[in-house]
């Protein structure tokens, strides 16, 4: 075994992002290495396969002015860790871990590998502890709860940030307290990353952030949100803090997962996506939860736009097969100007059933959730009726529900401003009052 | 047989490993993590690793065990968590911590718990395997114990031992124990395979009606994510009349796992008593647990299954989700660069279904008994496209197919059974065994689904023309399927009629066919009154 770091000039092939490396000796699979252009600058890298002494790395930064006799690789017998101390709170850093706010690096506690380990099933203590996010639609009738992980489906146009941005401000745990925020960037642009600095320098629990922009490595989005999970969990875990992490947006991260997997030459899945997307992005999801006597709580919100505002196109599709549940921005809704557009009939929160009721929130709430999701439902059931045989040709019944869902939108969805969850709860119970459907 | 490591890529490795058998398990690494040999060159052999590779160095040592991957099967299995090779979770959390670590195997079974063995065997007697050396009481089941190998016994004692103690020894000096190793992939013999004969009462109004299942069937139920897979899935699991309980969560969540152990735990058998963990063995490999795990997690639960089956008992064996194990087989696949077939599975997708459905069946145990295994597995197809590959090779092997349909999930109707696509091939069985629980089964059944059909065909019509357009009896049968539909098909998975006992399922059914036929009368009664000049 190996106990340095080592350094090999035998570079025999380049084809971004991937670097082919020969008589290599002991190399670790997952080991991360450094690559040093000729021009002395250095990129981060990472072992992705071994054959003998021939090694495949895959570079997260960039392939522009390495060459073959001179670029050095340093091979450092470990895999990727992440520094870890009390002191990251507050801090700025790229998708590599670099600071970006100026300041020097802090001092580690101690270092840890940022794939992370599974959770043990066993040590897992259910999520059950009710978020105040201040919207009715989240509240009323997709809770969250502390340690789950609930994504943002989005269409491309949609306010998904300002949506965002209500939850990460509004947001108030049970027991009092409040967030610390891990916000990982990937490839979002510059703009979209200012409107996010302005909402994190107000969070009051404080932040971590790992900005990747549209024009950095594309490659390094694969690493930044690990790095964000690892901070996360030791939070969390070792510090017994309650942890949202904000992941902004999981379309770049799997379009550089695909990049990867294209230039290895893998055979390509749906969409040329690679066959272990399901299992790469539950290797990060999966990270979100609880830990059975412990306090602290990682709580994960990956934002996805919907490609072609299509919720079968893979990213979407395997999201919600891992999450538990997901929050749908409805283009509809939008354009109606309502807002939140949050779209309750494809929404769902899995974990919703154990973060309600009395004690957790009011006794009436499930009632009150079941009350308006029956007559929305139908409502907006009836509305395709509607376009077909018009208003009139419709029973005195379904036109009620035809306007209690125009009701509902407009006054249980849409909301200027924060709402408690018993306002939530008030205004649904007044609305089911108003149409007649209130204990049915 | 010793040898090095000479590549890595993802789950696979190769070891310059000479003499080893295809599929012998060998310990990989200085970690020591578990492996399976899957493919045998000159000079090389190429190993499938079951645990995180990350951070293995070429060069490092790999060792064979001349053994296959084996599951360990003996009392105290029931109640226990296990990962996909039957490591035991909550031991490994005391002794690791709440993160997972690879390598470090641990025992499955309880080594200090002792139990009490009931011999039924005298010295002298011969043994075939399978056969019944004694009994002990694991919960609320007389667990038997079974010959490992033939022979004719010297000594077999009564008392209290532990799973490694031996409990007397056969003439040919082989010792006798609780427990005896099994290898996963290989289906646990019977004397022969017999006819069903016995319903299995899920609880859920709308298969146990509509879609019944006999115990030794299989069924499949696809759906997309938030159809509600999960929770029918646990839905039977916590009330299906059987005796034993094995639940595979093949790359599911983690908190579902956790969730699942807490209500297991608080939750009583509504057959027999008792907390419901009791008669359940879990076997969770979430889905950040390592991929290739995954793949025979679901050997290691249809083998317990048929230890259980060779007691004579009922046995239900539910995975969530076989399309997570499905993927792992491609992963796997691709990794061992295989020519794919379909979507990049492989080609074997099919058959290794097929095979694996097979170990489903009523069966005369080795023991002279008579057990079940029943399989329902959950399917996830991408996109809900129901075209793909893992959900027509399973429709081609199960007897049971409930499409799950993200419309009625969208609207809360819960379980959100299709009633038009799904079907069951034990119908007809079916039926006659509910008719001792309730005479008009069959009627019921009959009538129900008339009704389901007419009301499909009026509601086209009633979009184009509007409700108002419908003729009376028109609307009366929209009424009355609605309230089917809301008060009989759909049902709460978290209340107190999350178990509906045929009995009640028959009352519920007839009630509001009654109902139905009192209006059908009524308006009969009117038009009549109508055309001979009104009423009195």
């Amino acid at each position: 075994m190996k106990l340095m770091e080592a350094s090999y000039a035998t570079l025999r092939a380049v084809r971004a992002p991937l670097l082919l490396l020969e008589e290599i000796a002991g190399a670790r699979i997952g080991e991360a290495v450094r690559v040093v252009a000729p021009d002395g600058s250095e990129q981060a890298g990472e072992v992705l396969r071994i054959d003998s002494g021939t090694v495949l790395v895959q570079l997260f930064g960039e392939t522009a002015g390495l060459d073959l006799p001179t670029t050095r690789v340093i091979f450092s017998d470990r895999v990727r860790r992440a520094p870890l101390a009390p002191g990251c709170v507050g801090r700025i850093f790229d998708g590599s871990f670099r600071p970006l706010d100026g300041l020097p690096p802090y001092l580690p506690e101690r270092w840890a590998p940022v794939s992370g380990r599974p959770l043990n099933p066993t040590a897992r203590a259910r999520p059950e502890e009710f978020i105040e996010t201040g919207y009715s639609a989240i509240d009323g009738l997709n809770t969250l709860v502390k340690g789950q992980k609930l994504p943002l489906f989005t269409c491309a146009g949609l306010p998904a940030r300002e949506v965002v941005a209500g939850i990460l401000s509004q947001a108030q745990l049970a027991g009092g307290g409040a967030f610390v925020v891990v916000f990982v960037a990937l490839g979002l642009t510059h703009q979209e990353a200012n409107f996010y600095r302005r909402v994190l320098d107000n969070m009051a629990g404080g932040f971590v952030a790992f900005l990747n922009l549209a024009d950095q490595a594309v490659v390094e989005r694969l690493l930044a949100p690990r790095f964000g999970l690892t901070v996360a969990e030791y939070l969390a875990f070792e510090r017994g803090l309650d942890v949202l992490v904000l992941v902004t947006d999981m379309v770049n991260y799997c379009d550089a997962l695909r990049e990867v997997a294209a230039a290895r030459e893998e055979l390509p899945g749906r969409r040329g996506y690679p066959g272990y997307l399901y299992s790469d992005l539950a290797s990060l999801y999966e990270r979100a939860g609880r830990i059975r006597g412990r306090p602290g709580s990682v709580t994960l919100l990956p934002v996805v736009t919907m490609p072609e505002d299509d919720i079968t196109h893979p990213i979407p599709d395997l999201t919600g097969y891992i999450t538990e549940g997901q929050l749908v921005l409805s283009r509809d809704l939008h354009q109606r100007g309502i807002f939140p557009p949050l779209d309750v009939l494809p929404s769902l929160s899995r974990l919703m059933q154990h973060g309600i009721g009395a004690g957790r929130t009011r006794a009436d709430h499930r009632a009150i959730a079941n009350g308006l999701y029956r007559c929305y439902a139908r409502g907006r059931e009836l509305r395709r009726l509607e376009a077909i045989v018009g208003r009139d040709g419709m029973l005195a019944g379904d036109r009620r529900l035809l306007d209690f869902a125009d009701r509902f939108e407009a006054a249980f969805i849409a909301q200027s401003e924060r709402r408690s969850v018993a306002a939530t709860l008030d205004a649904g119970a007044a609305l089911l009052r108003e149409f007649g459907e209130e204990g049915k | 047989m010793n040898g090095t490591i000479t590549g890595i890529s993802g789950p696979t490795v190769s070891a310059d490993l000479v003499g080893v058998r295809l599929y012998e398990q060998v310990q990989v690494g200085h970690a020591g993590l578990i492996g399976e040999v899957v493919r045998l060159e000159p000079q090389r052999a190429v190993i499938q690793v079951y645990e995180e590779t990350r951070g293995l160095a070429v060069g490092e040592p790999v060792t064979a065990t001349g053994e296959a991957l084996m599951v360990r099967l003996g009392p105290g299995l029931l109640g226990g968590m296990f990962d996909g090779l039957q490591r035991p979770l909550p031991a490994l959390v005391a002794r690791d911590g709440p993160f997972l670590q690879a390598g470090g195997g641990l025992f499955p079974l309880d080594l200090t718990r002792r139990w009490h063995l009931t011999p039924c065997l005298a010295p002298g007697a011969a043994v075939a395997p399978g056969q019944i050396l004694g009994t002990v009481a694991e919960g609320p089941i007389q667990h038997q114990i079974l010959a490992a190998a033939a022979g004719t016994i010297k000594a077999l004692d009564g008392g209290d031992f532990t799973v490694e103690a031996p409990i007397g020894r056969l003439a040919d000096g082989t010792l006798l124990h609780l427990w005896q190793p099994w290898p996963a992939r290989r289906p646990r013999p019977c004397r022969r395979r017999l006819p069903v004969t016995a319903p299995l009462i899920t609880g859920q109004r709308c298969i146990d009606l509509l879609f019944p299942l006999v115990k030794g069937g299989t069924a499949i139920f696809p759906g997309g994510f938030g159809t509600g897979k999960t929770v029918l899935e646990q839905a039977i699991a916590k009330f299906a009349d059987v005796d034993v309980v094995v639940y595979v969560g093949c790359g599911e969540r983690g908190n579902e796992m956790a969730d699942l152990l807490d209500e297991f735990m608080a939750l009583r058998d509504p057959w027999r008593g008792g907390a419901l963990l009791e008669r359940t063995i879990v076997i969770a490999n979430t889905s950040n647990m390592p991929v290739a795990a995954r793949e025979a997690s679901i050997y290691t639960a249809v083998t317990l299954a048929e230890y259980y089956r060779d007691m004579g008992l009922q046995v239900l064996l539910l995975a969530d989700s076989i399309s997570r194990w499905a993927e792992a087989l491609r992963e796997i696949s691709s990794s061992l660069e295989e020519m794919p077939g379909e979507e990049g599975y492989p080609t074997y997708l099919g058959s290794r279904l097929a095979a694996y459905f097979e170990r489903a069946g009523v069966v005369e145990t080795c023991g002279g008994g008579r057990g079940s295994l029943s399989m329902l597995l959950s399917v996830s197809p991408p996109g809900g496209d129901l075209t793909e590959p893992v959900t027509q090779a399973c429709l081609r092997a199960a007897g049971a197919f409930f499409m799950l349909d993200a419309g009625l999930a969208h609207r809360r109707h819960f379980p959100a059974i299709n009633w038009q696509q799904s079907y069951s091939l034990y119908a007809q069985e079916a039926v006659g065994f509910f008719s001792d629980r309730a005479a008009d089964w069959g009627g019921l059944r009959q009538r129900c689904r008339e009704l389901l059909r007419q009301e499909e065909a009026l509601r086209e019509i009633a979009e184009i023309v509007g409700p108002e357009g419908l003729q009376e009896p028109d609307r009366l049968l929209l009424a009355s399927v609605g309230r089917i539909r809301d008060e009989f098909l759909s049902q709460n998975a978290y209340s107190d009629e999350a178990f509906s006992p045929p009995e009640a399922t028959a009352a519920c059914l007839r009630g509001i066919l009654a109902d139905h036929d009192r209006g059908v009368a009524g308006l009969a009664g009117e038009a009549a009154g109508a055309t001979t000049g009104g009423g009195p």
